[in-house]
């Protein structure tokens, strides 16, 4: 029998496939395919401390393999959350994961104190959103800022700390350092690459923040190469994302170190892709003969 | 079933009018739930995002829906190549349709362009009551026009030069329509044109729906991006065209 079970932080997922925030808002609707306890886990759509209204449309353009988008962070706030959307979310039998974004590393703080006392399962810190103009990824591009923040918020925090990583940085390895050197207890990456698409009747960006963030399948090659460089220099656990859409991918991802993955753009084709990905990965651990998922983490065999 | 994706057989496929396609697709379930106004949501081969697609019809008997959309781009280009006796992938029915009065109502239908489609499912429901105000930019991009009859509607058509029908905007046509009594005004076609249906109804007191379009991703509810400014209890928000919509009440919408 294989055991498809991985531990992130201490918090056990019965599967490594975790769908992406922003992309699964808080599970209601794809709950409508199927019971969401067919997922690891789920992070949530990204909350701040207030509700926030988001940018003006279009937030969304398609690309060559891939899309861009720029939210920017349309969200109920904190407390909505915990009152009207987690108490539904923890019945589902999925880790929960709560996906912070601020302001001010205040913000973050009280956030992630009022996320402490809630049952959210693991709380994932968003210093790597493309799409706001205050807060976001400007606490995620330099090493100083990064071990900030981490250091504050890890003292307001007592669930444990995922920092989920920016890719629009010279060194990302650095970065995921200074995360860990300071108290994450795991990490996420990549989040989405800065990209632009413009039409050539009007000459104006489609989307109308001008710039979003890239996803899908073009970044997947990216992402598999952060999170090998990312998790052969930490300690910690690395969550890999970016551009996976099959089994295929996930194997990958894993393979080149994540010990848990998140599944987003993919959804927007086929909403069914977490669990045909859950299934790929049980046959294929089955047809290797290899007991438990983890023995994949990180086994790529560099030249 | 509320929404599910489907493998869906195309069983038949015309071009109406050039670049507009008319697909019928059999789903059972599809037929048996797809409400007026309501969407659906094809997968493009080789594309990562799907294409939204009004439903324009439902036949029960054939267990059909029927699909009406324009080429726009290369992915409406590669749905338009898809064959009878191949299947697409669908996800339906999404969003939240027209509301439906008593079918003794009189009821006004304004549609323009590739805004058409959506209209005739709805139209059906109100038969001989209903007056259908359809504009095109000229006599080549004339579409449904005979649909509509066929349902019983009274039918007025417009277009942009004169080359068929009646020569002008369907605003124009709207204005004379509405000195007579009218219950409910439906529309769907370009903004500025709804914004004006909009405000023709509104003078008149005469309760009026829209249908909105905005760049959609997931289809659903989930991702966020097809964002439209709404007044929800008189406070401006970001709802979205896919869950919320894609019909709203034309009061509430504020006009960008």
């Amino acid at each position: 029998m294989t055991d498809l079970s991985v531990n992130i932080a201490g918090v056990t997922l019965h599967n490594p496939v975790i769908t992406a925030s922003g992309t699964f808002g808080f599970g209601h609707e794809y709950a409508e395919f199927y019971p969401l306890s067919k997922l690891g886990g789920i992070s949530c759509k990204g909350i701040t401390l207030e509700e926030r209204l988001g940018n003006p449309p279009p937030r969304i353009a398609e690309t060559p393999s891939g899309m861009l988008n720029a939210v920017g962070l349309q969200n109920p706030g904190v407390d909505h959350f915990i009152r009207q959307d987690l108490p539904w979310l923890k019945q589902q039998g999925t880790a929960v994961i709560a996906n912070i974004a601020g302001n001010t590393p205040e913000e973050y703080c009280t956030m992630a104190e009022k996320l402490s006392d809630s049952d959210v399962d693991l709380i994932e810190m968003n210093i790597s959103c493309p799409n706001v103009k205050h807060g976001g990824v400007q606490f995620g591009t330099s090493c100083q800022s990064v071990g900030e923040i981490t250091r504050q918020v890890r003292r307001h925090c007592t669930k444990p700390l995922m920092v989920k990583l920016s890719p629009n940085v010279a060194d990302i390895v650095s970065i995921a350092k200074a995360a860990e050197s300071e108290g994450a207890d795991a990490l996420s990456l990549i989040n989405t690459l800065t990209g632009m698409r413009i039409d050539i009747r009007t000459r104006r960006p489609i989307i109308r923040n001008n710039t979003g963030g890239l996803s899908g399948p073009a970044v997947f090659p990216v992402a598999v190469r952060m999170v090998w460089q990312v998790s052969s220099a930490v300690q910690i656990p690395v969550v890999g994302m970016g551009g996976i859409s099959t089994w295929k991918d996930a194997v990958e991802m894993i393979m080149a170190g994540a010990s848990a993955i998140q599944i987003g753009t993919v959804l927007f084709s086929d909403p069914y892709a977490p669990i045909k990905i859950v299934e790929g990965l049980q046959a294929y651990l089955e047809e290797q003969g290899i007991d438990s998922i983890s023995q994949l983490t990180g086994s790529v065999q560099p030249w | 079933m509320k929404f599910d994706t489907q493998l869906c057989r195309l069983l038949e496929k015309k071009e109406l009018a050039p670049g507009i396609f008319d697909f019928w697709v059999e789903n059972e379930l599809f037929a048996q739930s797809a409400q007026p106004g309501q969407f659906a949501h094809l997968l493009v081969p080789g594309k990562t995002l799907r294409r939204p697609i009004s439903i324009c019809d439902v036949d029960a008997g054939r267990k059909a829906l029927r699909l009406v959309f324009e080429v726009r781009g290369e992915g409406t280009e590669v749905l338009s190549r898809t064959n009878p006796g191949e299947t697409l992938d669908i996800l339906a029915p999404l969003g939240h349709g027209f509301s439906l009065g008593s079918p003794d109502e009189k009821a006004v239908f304004v549609g323009g362009g590739i805004g058409v489609p959506p209209l005739l499912y709805a139209a059906r429901r109100y038969g001989k009551n209903a007056t259908v105000i359809l504009g095109f930019r000229n006599k080549d991009a004339v579409i449904l026009e005979q649909d509509f009859r066929d349902a019983g509607c009274q039918v007025i058509v417009a277009t942009d030069d004169g080359s068929y029908g009646v020569h002008g905007f369907v605003t124009a046509c709207l204005q004379d329509v509405l000195q007579q009594p009218a219950d409910v005004v439906y529309a769907c076609g370009p903004t500025p044109m709804l914004k004006a249906v909009s405000v023709s109804a509104q003078e008149k007191g005469i309760p009026c729906q829209v249908s909105l379009e905005e760049r959609m991703g997931c289809g659903v509810g989930a991702c966020l991006v097809c964002a439209c400014k709404i007044k929800v209890h008189g406070k401006e928000q970001f709802l979205h065209v896919c869950k919320d919509g894609p019909v709203f009440d034309a009061k509430e919408v504020v006009w960008g």
